[in-house]
Order: C-alpha cells, then structure tokens, then sequence
C-alpha cells in the first residue's frame, strides 16, 4: 500500500477515489430516493460525446464532458417531467446516440479506440494534475450544493406535490439534480469510466439503505461505502492491472452484498424490539 | 373578495381529454371546516388539488389568499396532507425527518434548523401522540401511522390552513380518533380545513360545511349530509368522541362568516 504512493499518478488517482466516492453516492442518495437510478447511465452515454467533441477539437475532454452532459441532464429531465409514456423512448434515443456520437467523434480524433477505452471503463493513469484541480473544484461545488439544497432536495424526492404545495422551485430543483448528477459523472469519469459511472451513484446508496433508518445516515454511509470501494477498487486495480471501473464496481458489489446479509441479521436480532414497538405504538 | 383562503370561480379541470370538474365555484373563508365528499372518481382530490395549484386548471380561475397559486409566495400558511407517504426509490427516512421536512416553508435556504424548528417538530410529533417512533423509519409504520407521520408534517410548518387528501382512508380506529382530536385541537384555534373524505367517521362532529361532489359538478354545499340509509341504521357505529362536548359543539355551530 505504502509503495503506491510513491508514484505520483497513484496519488492524483487515489485523491480523485475520494472525491468521487464522496460525490457520487452524496448525489445518488437523491437520485435513487426519485427513482432516477438510470438517470447517470444516460447522463454517461451522453457524456462521451462531450469527450469527443473535446479530443477532436483538441480542447479539454472534462470541460466538452461538463457542457454536453449537462446540457444532456437538462434534455433528460425536460423529458421526463413532460411526458410520463413517450419520455422512454426519447430517453433511449438520447442514450444511443450520445454513446454512437462519442464513438465516432474518439474514433475521427485518435484514428484508434484505445483512448476510447480508457474513458468507457477508466484509466488510472490518464489523470493528469491540472484535471484533479479541474475535478476537485467540481466536487467542493457538487457538496455544497447538497449541503445547500440538501432539504428541499430531500422533500422534493419524497413528494414532489408537497415540495410544490410548499412554494419549492421545483423545476429548478429537478434541474439542479439533474445538472449536479452530470457534474459528478464528469468527476469520477477518468478513473471509472462513463459506462460504469452511475454505478458510484446507485450501489453505495443501496448498501448503506439495508443497514440505515434515516435519509442523513443513508447519505452518510453511502458516501463511507463509496470512498472505501474506489480507494479499494484503484488499488486492486493497480495491484492486478485490470481497469479500474470494474475493479471499484465489484468492490462496491461486495459491500453490498455484504451490507444485505448484515441487514437481514440486524433485522432478525432487532424483531423482538420492533414488536414491542408495535404494540405499544 | 378579501379574507378568503380559497376562492375558485368557474373552475374547470381536465385531465386526459377528459373533464373531472366542472363550473366549480367555491369559497372556503378562514375558520370553514370543509369535507369535500363524494363517490370515487367524483373529482373530490383533484379539487383539493386544483386549490393548491397541483393541477392546471382548463377554465376559470383559483385564489390563494387572493393570488393565483403562481404568484402566491405565502406557502407557509397552508399545510397539504397527501393521501399517502410516498416510499420512492427505497432510501429509509426517519418519521422526524418526514416531519421536519413541513417545516421547510419556514426556513431560509442558507440557515441551518434552529431551536423553533426543532420545537416545533416536537410538537407535531407529540400532537400525534409519534413522539417515540420519531427515529424509526417512516415506511416501516402502520398505514394509520403513517397518516398521522404525514399530519405532523403539516402541522410541523404551523399553517393557517390544512388540506387533507382522505385522512381517514385505511386508518385503524386508533388513529382515526387521534385525528379527529388533533382536529379539534386545531378547529377550536380557529384553523381552516378542507378534507376529502369517503366517509366522516369520528370527524363528522367538527365538520362544518360539506362540499358533495358527483361527476365533477356541486350537487351540495352547506351543512354535512345526516347519514341515510346504512350509516343511520341502530347497528352501524359511529364514534362520536365529542358530540356532546360543548365546547366542540359550539365550534360547529360557529359560523365565522
């Protein structure tokens, strides 16, 4: 473990581990909560085309990916709140044709897939310092906002007519959701690349729901489970020249699955209690 | 017209190409203890909706306190009760946090919650007798339960008007006496309610104006309907925990207009 840090690509990757494990699951407590949890797939497909778009006019990669995924976000929700049936497919179209658009505009750009490969499944060592500032910028406005917004974001995911019959902004809100997501799948898109992304957002958030009772503590220790599988996954990666996005992805799948056993013990140790509770309540 | 809590004129609602209310008009004035009632499908939750601005509205027009539900700023004092606690995508929340979220309209985006908040929160537990369930998870509670979580709410953000969608649908009769005591609490502070109901139960003895819809249109507006047919027979009980109260007594027979 020590020796990994030595190399300074090591440790530009394992301070974006952190930021990303923080963000992502910070994000997707919200997006699971709105049932949104395909929203950072489309949001990654999408995405690559803005990472095209940024390899072939040899302008940033992450700054192509921050517009066009959070014009993309925009699309997705406009979409979503218009139409309850067609919205589907229209979501669908935007998928695939973000991901053949970023294809194709990476393939004119390197005339090979090998940089393509690096952004669909993540690439240790393509993050460069001038990106980690890029990123880490990113993530301080991505918990602000949470820190920010945090309650109105969290009754508008509980009743979003409630959130209205409040006076809450919601279509800012749902905005705001969804432009936060595309900012947190542009930060955590180097080292997990697009295709696995909302993975971070989704998987810490179900782990951390079979062992909590409470949204905060649900936030909380998802963001603990995210920070503990991408620090885990980079270095397993590292360790195993694999990718890195798989290695974080079944990190995370086994704190799930873990975190559903240790819940049905919990549950099964904690019965007798929450009869007691019935009966008297 | 000033002082009303809602006004809606001419009001006419479609949803799906089709009309659900028709030719509405109708004023609730603050301290009205309204039930909208009527068979399923007869509009009564898309009224109470269209009140809050929730639905668009395909003719006439709807007041808040005397602005049109976009231009009206005030939300802190009208609290909705929805028919049910929506669970979402599965992340727990805890029933003080459902409650606290009531509080919302009173907060200012940048400030953390203050000891008003809190104590206000408490309050709302304790007014539906949840003060000790206040760290479980919401969805885990009974059906009744879950009603009054979802009451604290509302109550929590201390409004001057309540709007409940079916309090009392699939409520145990714990729970039902229970609202029908935090509704005479807030009757006889001089609260406004407008609730849609099946059936009255326990509630019928606060109600001071029944609103009966069918089809979308007003076929009733005035005193609550007396229970006919089965409802009136010896063996259908009703609880009427405060009919004889006089205190109560005289809230229904108080007519602020």
């Amino acid at each position: 473990m020590i020796e990994i840090l030595q190399f300074d690509f090591m440790r530009v990757a394992l301070v974006l581990a952190v930021l990303m494990g923080l963000t992502a699951p910070a994000i997707g407590t919200f997006i699971v909560q709105r049932r949104l949890a395909l929203l950072g797939d489309g949001i990654g497909h999408v995405a690559l085309t803005g990472v095209g778009f940024g390899l072939l006019t040899s302008t940033s990669p992450i700054l192509g990916a921050v517009v066009v995924s959070a014009l993309g976000a925009v699309a997705i929700e406009v979409l979503r709140a218009r139409s309850r049936t067609g919205g589907d497919v229209a979501l669908a179209l935007l998928f695939y044709g973000g991901l053949s658009g970023g294809v194709i505009l990476t393939s004119l750009s390197s005339g090979n897939g090998s940089g393509l490969q690096a952004y669909l499944f993540g690439s240790i060592a393509s993050v460069s310092r001038g990106d980690l500032y890029v990123v880490m910028g990113l993530a301080i406005a991505v918990l602000a906002i949470v820190v920010v917004f945090g309650r109105e974001l969290f009754l508008l995911c509980q009743d979003e007519e409630v959130a209205r019959a409040s006076g809450l902004p919601v279509r800012f809100l749902s905005l705001l959701i969804a432009v936060t997501a595309a900012v947190t799948v542009v930060i955590a898109m180097r080292a997990i690349g697009l295709l696995l992304v909302s993975a971070l957002m989704v998987v810490p958030v179900a782990a951390a729901q079979q062992l909590t009772r409470g949204f905060k503590s649900t936030m909380l220790v998802a963001m603990a489970i995210g920070v503990l599988s991408a620090v885990a996954g980079l270095v397993g990666s590292f360790e195993y020249s694999v990718p890195p996005g798989p290695s974080i992805v079944m990190f995370a799948m086994t704190v799930f699955v873990a975190a559903v056993l240790g819940g049905i013990l919990m549950r099964r140790r904690g019965r007798p209690d929450d009869q007691k509770a019935e009966v008297t309540g | 017209m000033s002082g009303a809590v809602f006004t809606m004129t001419g009001g006419r609602v479609r949803l799906d190409g089709k009309d659900v209310l028709k030719d509405i008009d109708l004023r609730v004035a603050p301290g009205d203890v309204l039930a909208v009632l009527g068979p399923n499908g007869s509009g009564k939750s898309t009224l109470i909706r269209a009140l809050l601005g929730l639905v668009p509205m395909a003719a006439g027009r709807t007041e808040i306190y005397g602005s049109t539900p976009a231009r009206f700023r005030d939300w802190k004092r009208v609290g909705y009760v929805p028919q049910r606690l929506t669970v979402g995508g599965g992340v727990p929340a805890t029933v003080r946090e459902v409650v606290a979220s009531g509080r919302i309209a009173r907060q200012s985006r940048f400030r953390p919650s203050s000891k008003a908040d809190r104590a206000a929160v408490d309050r709302a537990l304790a007014a539906v007798d949840l003060a000790d369930r206040a760290r479980d998870p919401a969805h885990r509670l009974s059906g009744g339960q879950q009603q009054r979580v979802l009451i604290a709410r509302a109550l929590a953000g201390e409004p001057d008007a309540f709007v409940m969608d079916e309090p009392t649908a699939g409520v145990d009769s714990a729970s039902q006496a229970a609202l029908a005591a935090t509704l005479s609490r807030l009757t006889a502070e001089g609260r406004t309610v407008v609730l849609v109901a099946h059936e009255l139960g326990p509630l019928e003895p606060l109600i001071t104006r029944a609103v009966v819809l069918e089809t979308g249109r007003v076929v009733h507006d005035g005193a609550p309907p007396q229970p006919e047919g089965a409802c009136a027979l010896p063996g259908h009980q009703h609880v009427h925990p405060h009919a004889r109260d006089p205190e109560t007594a005289a809230i229904a027979s108080w007519d602020p207009t």
